[in-house]
């Protein structure tokens, strides 16, 4: 029924557009100077009939499913729902509706039979009402829009208005979907702290967070501090940085400016293709091939290193960054215009020297902004830390020990049978809403950057 | 390769000549750019290049402080000598030969540094100045030669980029000067100026012909014949002529050069 009336509306949008089209057209035709292409007046009627039509089938198809179901429910015979509690209810809603799919388990009860009949009826009246009320008002659309077209009409500002609206509504879809992100992590982390006082969680040294599930069970109190979780992020992402900033920094340089084009030309697809490995690889990686080999290498050397150390971690996760820092170097040198580079040579200076004292400064604002924006994805990186890094929290800078992370943490506490009325579920909230906050500062910074030096070399 | 002739002739001009092109083809992959120009530049004067657009002038003149090297398809064939040194010798640094051939472009492209460090940018790398009082001095000398001085003396650390497009342009060339050059090459260096920075650069470039030798490659014609001594002609990569301003002016030899001057061509 749904797509008919999908059809149905796209083949009067169309009609609609034609019509318009050929009416501007024999306007035109006939001498008429035109505010307006033809092609106008057709989209005009075209966008005016799709926009708000389908907005209406979008929303009676999200309305239609809780009304229907309300009406069934209170027609069932009075006294069937007396004393059953919103779960019952609930569970004989879906057993009606299952029965209406001709899925019948045992020997349901009469007026189950008959709600799901009516349950079927309704859905057919709806989506009949629904096509009829569709084909009208686009008919009505269409015609109205028809009546319009003249040589004076501007159909083109009104396609403007329209396209523009569009483009509103898009980019306040991004912008809700934020907002509404923060708010559920807000009102999450809010109930938290009711349960854990905000100084244990911001000033606590401790992380952990068990407690019982049952009241006779034997199980540790249970602990909130963030510090020691955010401290192993700190870590993992320092490490990764001292990889990922120099190796990064310097390839892009060098396949920027020294090296053959022959060279770049296969050196820097290949460097991208390192953008486009899954973590979870390179969480294999830093497990199976890392770990062990900074193991050996530790125990030959007398070292005790953990079997997870943060700098098995934070290394792999370097590598995964070298490419965002060294294609933003990449195109931050390649912005700077020609003229420095060639006035820097003309004055002598050899090509080093043109790269540290002229492009480089030039450049960076953009290389800023590569690694700010590869440090907040260090900070959000999850699959390669809940691999290679441990699980306990422990107050350490010392990378060659087991660390865990913001992001690990939440994994943790959110897998598995959860039930959101206990600190240990909502503690993750409280964790995202944190790193969200830190990101989220991280990246105000970059851009406070960004946008100071911009307009260095214009 | 040089035959006894312009050994003589090399021999009566030694003390005047700077530069000494002869052959010279330049390629921009298959495609020839210069044809087997030869032109000898005076030292303490100032020479024009003046033609059409797309004629060569601007390529050959980047051909003689070697900065077509930074462009790979770019090739050159031939023999240019700065007081008697081949430059396209493997033994030349052309990092060497930029500081003693600077060079002025089209549009002005000051570092996004400020006024100061753009002037003491070359002397720095060329480690020119023993101390930072040398180094002022150097800044300022390079400054008043480049008359910029009374404008920019009281806000040297202010960015080089904030001035106005005259003043960048002769901020331009004090950076220039400042490394010590002997030749100074200017590529149409007034055609982002008005008319009243284009005069003030010109008066600069008259003064600056005690100094250097001084190479400009120009569209406008009543600039080459207001700045120059010396004026070439170049047409479809040929040097069509070369001679004393005056000469290719009022009395130009060849009927290309006449039709130029004239404006039928170009």
């Amino acid at each position: 029924m749904t797509t008919f009336v999908f059809a149905a509306l796209l083949g009067v949008s169309i009609l609609g557009y034609l019509l318009n089209r050929r009416a501007a057209a024999g306007l035109r035709a006939d001498g008429a100077r035109l505010h307006s292409l033809p092609g106008y007046h057709g989209l005009f009627s075209l966008l005016s009939t799709l926009v708000p039509v389908l907005v209406l089938i979008l929303l009676w198809l999200v309305l239609q499913g809780p009304v229907i179901d309300h009406v069934v429910m209170s027609g069932l015979p009075a006294g069937s729902l007396d004393g059953l509690d919103t779960g019952s209810r609930q569970l004989i809603l879906a057993e009606i509706k299952s029965i209406a799919r001709g899925q019948i388990f045992g020997e349901p009860e009469q007026w189950k039979l008959d709600a799901a009949q009516r349950y079927l009826q309704l859905q057919q009246v709806s989506g009949w009402v629904l096509l009829a009320i569709v084909v009208i008002l686009s008919l009505a659309i269409v015609a109205f829009a028809r009546s319009r077209v003249g040589a004076a009409f501007r159909a083109r500002h009104g396609v403007e208005r329209i396209v523009s609206g569009l483009m509103i509504f898009c980019s306040t879809v991004a912008i809700f979907t934020t907002i509404g992100i923060i708010a559920s992590l807000l009102f999450e982390s809010i109930r938290f702290f009711q349960m854990v006082p905000i100084t244990e969680f911001f000033f606590g040294l401790n992380w952990e967070p068990q407690i019982p599930l049952r009241e006779d069970q034997i199980a540790a109190e249970g602990a909130f501090g963030w510090l020691p979780v955010i401290l192993g992020t700190i870590v993992i992402t320092v490490v990764a940085l001292f990889l990922a900033v120099p190796v990064g920094l310097l390839s892009a340089i060098y396949l920027n400016e020294f090296a053959p084009d022959r060279l770049r030309a296969v050196a820097k697809p290949l460097l991208e293709i390192l953008a486009g490995v899954p973590t979870v690889v390179y969480g294999f990686f830093a497990i199976l091939v890392v770990a062990p080999a900074m193991r050996s290498f530790g125990a030959s050397l007398g070292i005790p290193v953990s079997p997870n150390t943060a700098l098995a971690a934070g290394s792999v996760m370097g590598i995964m960054l070298i490419p965002f820092i060294s294609s933003f170097t990449d195109d931050a040198l390649s912005a700077v215009p020609k003229s420095l580079r060639d006035g820097a040579l003309a004055l002598g200076a050899t090509r080093a020297e043109t790269v540290l004292n002229v492009l480089f400064p030039a450049a960076i604002p953009g290389i800023v902004g590569g690694i700010l924006l590869a440090v907040s994805r260090a900070i959000g990186e999850t699959m390669i830390v809940v691999m290679a890094a441990g699980l306990i929290a422990s107050l350490t800078i010392n990378p060659l020990d087991s660390v865990t992370t913001v992001t690990v943490q939440i994994v943790t506490l959110l897998i598995g049978d959860t039930s959101f009325d206990n600190p240990k579920t909502l503690a993750a909230f409280a964790l995202g809403m944190m790193l969200f906050v830190v990101t989220l500062i991280i990246n105000v910074f970059a851009l406070r950057i960004v946008r100071k030096y911009r307009e260095a070399y214009d | 390769m040089m035959n006894d002739m312009s050994k003589i002739e090399q021999g009566i001009a030694v003390d005047a000549v700077k530069i000494q092109a002869r052959g010279v083809q330049v390629f921009y992959g298959e495609k020839q750019a210069i044809k087997d120009v030869s032109v000898e530049i005076l030292d303490k004067t100032v020479t024009a290049f003046i033609g059409p657009s797309g004629c060569g002038k601007s390529t050959f003149l980047r051909c003689l402080n070697r900065m077509n090297d930074t462009i790979d398809i770019c090739r050159v064939n031939g023999d240019i000598r700065l007081d008697g040194e081949d430059i396209y010798d493997p033994a030349i640094d052309p990092v060497q030969l930029r500081a003693k051939v600077g060079m002025v472009f089209q549009k002005p492209n000051p570092f996004p540094k400020s006024i100061y460090d753009n002037v003491a940018y070359g002397p720095r790398i060329h480690g020119l100045a023993r101390s930072k009082a040398d180094l002022d001095e150097i800044v300022e000398r390079s400054l008043r030669r480049g008359a910029i001085w009374d404008e920019v003396k009281d806000r040297l650390h202010e960015p080089g980029t904030g001035l106005s497009g005259g003043q960048q342009q002769r901020l331009c060339i004090a950076r220039a000067v400042a490394t010590e050059p002997e030749v100074l090459l200017m590529d149409e260096p007034c055609s982002a100026l008005d008319p009243i920075a284009t005069a003030q650069v010109e008066e600069l470039i008259d003064e600056l012909r005690l100094n250097y030798s001084v190479v400009i490659v120009t569209h406008s014609m009543q600039q080459a014949a207001r700045v120059s001594q010396k004026t070439a002609f170049f047409h479809l990569g040929n040097l069509v002529e070369y001679g004393d301003t005056g000469q290719i002016f009022t009395n130009p030899e060849d009927p290309r050069t006449e039709s130029y001057i004239t404006g039928r061509i170009g």
